[in-house]
């Protein structure tokens, strides 16, 4: 563990740090808009130390508030949290070996993490950067569902500061540099396509999956032209 | 709200999220892929987090998110393009999508 903390230098733990600050106000929302919306308090808390997903979380919360039942909430979320099937073949070692990293690597996976670990090249730092995000979002997630639960509705709208813009902005700001490599353009637009088309006619979290469609462009496109050098 | 369904509902989801979560690690360490396989896997979660961007940038529920989200973001991912510091990518996002709020865009 202590080497995590030598190897994150300022600037990546600055970065992480700012994603926490961030997560823990979208926190308070979540466990403001959860208590006003008639859970009980312990819900929204027990949910985010538990499932640790902010998006199949409101989705859990909005589902059953709405009147919906708890399994289609629960399919629901689970069909959000399905891309961390992928992202976990992505990471590959980054968890470490021993079993117990493994299970409590796996619990901190979620975007930010994932995301930052991929945006490294060098494997410590990679290491470093998935641990300290995954550590510091735990944290930060579960403290800020937990004001949010007590002070009410003091932070329930985040819109207003704009932090629905900053969650699909951390994760371009990562993306972005791995798209200098060419062989990842086309996948990734046709995945972006697909997604998009998806979106209006599908369950949350399916479009996002469907995207993989671009992974087989990729593949698809690519053989022809090794063949052709064979 | 019946409570034990709740609390049913919130560890059935905590342990199906779990294992999305644990199966790609436990998986891979049990078999050792090749460079090209591993290239894949990468690519993959790049293609997913870049759908994510779109999708959680461009629309809320089943329609439009708006003007205010999708400009904020798109300063940020300018901004990021010209390779600013993270730290100001994020903020511009943030106060680009709010300032637009504040003037009534939605």
């Amino acid at each position: 563990m202590r080497s995590i903390w030598r190897t994150l230098d300022r600037a990546l733990a600055r970065d992480i740090g700012l994603v926490c600050l961030a997560d823990c106000l979208v926190g308070v929302s979540y466990g403001a808009i959860a208590v006003s919306s008639g859970f009980p308090l312990w819900a929204p808390m027990l949910m985010s130390l538990l499932v640790f997903a902010g998006a199949s979380q409101f989705m859990f919360v909005g589902i059953i508030a709405a009147g919906g039942n708890p399994f289609a909430a629960v399919l629901a979320g689970l069909l959000v949290n399905a891309r961390h099937l992928p992202f976990g073949f992505a990471l590959g070692d980054v968890l470490g070996k021993r079993w117990a990293a493994r299970i409590a690597g796996s619990h901190l996976m979620i975007d930010e993490s994932v995301a930052f670990a991929l945006a490294e090249k060098d494997a410590h730092r990679r290491r470093a950067a998935y641990w300290a995000c995954g550590i510091g979002l735990f944290v930060s997630w579960n403290a800020g569902v937990l004001i949010g639960a007590y002070a009410g509705t003091a932070i329930s709208d985040t819109d207003a500061f704009g932090l629905d813009a900053a969650f699909p902005a951390v994760l371009l700001a990562l993306v972005l540099p791995a798209l200098k490599d060419r062989a990842a353009r086309l996948p990734v637009l046709v995945g972006v396509v697909v997604a998009l088309v998806a979106t209006p006619f599908m369950p949350a979290g399916l479009p996002v999956l469907l995207a993989l469609a671009g992974v087989l462009v990729g593949v698809a496109v690519k053989e022809p032209e090794l063949q052709e050098v064979a | 709200m019946d409570g034990m369904e709740l609390l049913v509902g919130t560890v059935v989801l905590a342990l199906g999220t779990f294992a999305f979560r644990f199966a790609g690690p436990v998986l891979r360490s049990r078999a050792k892929l090749s460079p090209k396989a591993e290239r894949l896997m990468a690519l993959a979660a790049i293609v997913l987090l870049a759908a994510l961007v779109a999708v959680s940038a461009l629309t809320e529920g089943d329609s439009f998110a708006g003007v205010a989200r999708p400009a904020g973001v798109l300063v940020g991912g300018v901004l990021a393009w010209r390779k600013a510091p993270f730290v100001l990518v994020v903020v511009a996002a943030a106060a680009t999508a709010a300032l637009l709020r504040l003037t009534g865009v939605p």
